[in-house]
């Protein structure tokens, strides 16, 4: 009797141990991953340093599905640079080139007007009504480089999310079974 | 060490990590042909018309000749290279407007070295009426954007163009 509940106990003890150990083992892989993307916000000076192109309106150049790179820098805004923005009210950012800038003399600020590559118009239809131009607190970043088709997992994670639930129990089960 | 899940993820690792390197390199690589570095002309051919709207605002329509050589910038990392040409002039208010007026996709070094004739595609439009007489600067900017990797961007700078005095 007393030997079997040693024994129980010991094994109580090492179970507890290793799934504790995973789990710190978790926790650090998290935590990194955090400040891995927190330092990247930091160095890139922009809030949002890689974002994914949802929509066709820069093709050819960027296809829905690409990564891109941002940066931004205290450099003025001028044409021709390829800009994401957030459109007050909504949180989808918007990746589009700038086609028209006026710098004010007195204060430096600016007044910006956008237009995708493939669209017939300029983004006049995007801001809200009656905002004419966008400004430079509206701006989050320049796109500096950028990867194809790396973007498509986050797509597919998105739009279908039964896809995102799959991956994370398949991991959740080989972390689980697997030994280390 | 030797189960099919290690070799695969092994393998999958080494694989990722070359194509990383091999997209960093092709990014890097650039053209060593000997072609003229680029070059730009515009001619503004006519004045369609040269107005102030009932908004307040002066706007103008032009008839444009370009005419550019960009062959020097395409290399085996080129996607395309989006031009635009832009209008950049001063005013009492602003210390610097810049209006693209027109652009364009080069898609291929064939079509790198073209001749357009064309009306502004954007409109020119001021913030006011400040353009009666305005001196401005024409500038073709060109973006490279590469199949992977850093994009980068250049431009040349033709001066010496003029609105005219009154409208038209």
């Amino acid at each position: 009797m007393g030997l079997i509940g040693e024994s129980m106990d010991s094994i109580k003890t090492l179970q507890i141990r290793s799934t504790l150990s995973q789990a710190a083992t978790l926790g650090m892989i998290v935590a990194s991953a955090l400040m891995i993307w927190k330092g990247l916000i930091c160095i890139t000076g922009s809030s949002s340093p890689v974002v994914v192109v949802l929509s066709g309106s820069m093709e050819p150049g960027f296809k829905r599905g690409d990564i891109l790179f941002l940066r931004m820098t205290k450099d003025l805004i001028r044409t021709g640079e390829i800009v994401v923005f957030n459109v007050d009210g909504k949180d989808i950012p918007i990746v589009h080139r700038v086609i028209e800038v006026h710098e004010r003399q007195d204060n430096g600020e600016v007044d910006v007007l956008t237009k995708g590559d493939h669209n017939p118009k300029d983004d006049r239809f995007l801001y809200p009504y009656g905002q004419l131009w966008l400004q430079r607190h509206h701006i989050m970043g320049r796109a500096v480089g950028f990867l194809p088709y790396v973007g498509w997992v986050t797509i597919i994670m998105t739009e279908k999310p039964i896809v995102k639930y799959i991956l994370i129990g398949v991991m959740a089960l080989l972390f689980i079974t697997s030994k280390e | 060490m030797h189960s099919y899940g290690y070799r695969a993820n092994g393998v999958l690792s080494l694989s990722l990590t070359i194509l990383a390197l091999l997209c960093t390199v092709a990014s890097l690589s650039g053209g060593i042909l000997n072609l003229p570095p680029p070059s730009a002309h515009v001619e503004v051919v006519n004045i369609n018309w040269f107005q102030k709207h009932r908004s307040g605002n002066d706007e103008v329509s032009l008839t444009l000749n370009i005419s550019a050589n960009l062959e020097s910038l395409f290399t085996w990392n080129t996607k395309q290279i989006f031009v635009f040409l832009a209008a950049e002039y001063e005013t009492p208010k602003n210390s610097l407007n810049q209006v693209s007026i027109w652009d364009g996709i080069i898609p291929s070094i064939e079509q790198a070295k073209f001749r357009i004739n064309t009306i502004n595609k954007y409109r020119l439009a001021d913030q006011g009426n400040n353009l009666r007489g305005r001196e401005f600067n024409l500038t073709l900017h060109w973006h490279v954007m590469p199949r992977t990797g850093k994009m980068f961007a250049d431009k040349i700078v033709m001066t010496g163009y003029r609105m005219p005095h009154e409208y038209v």
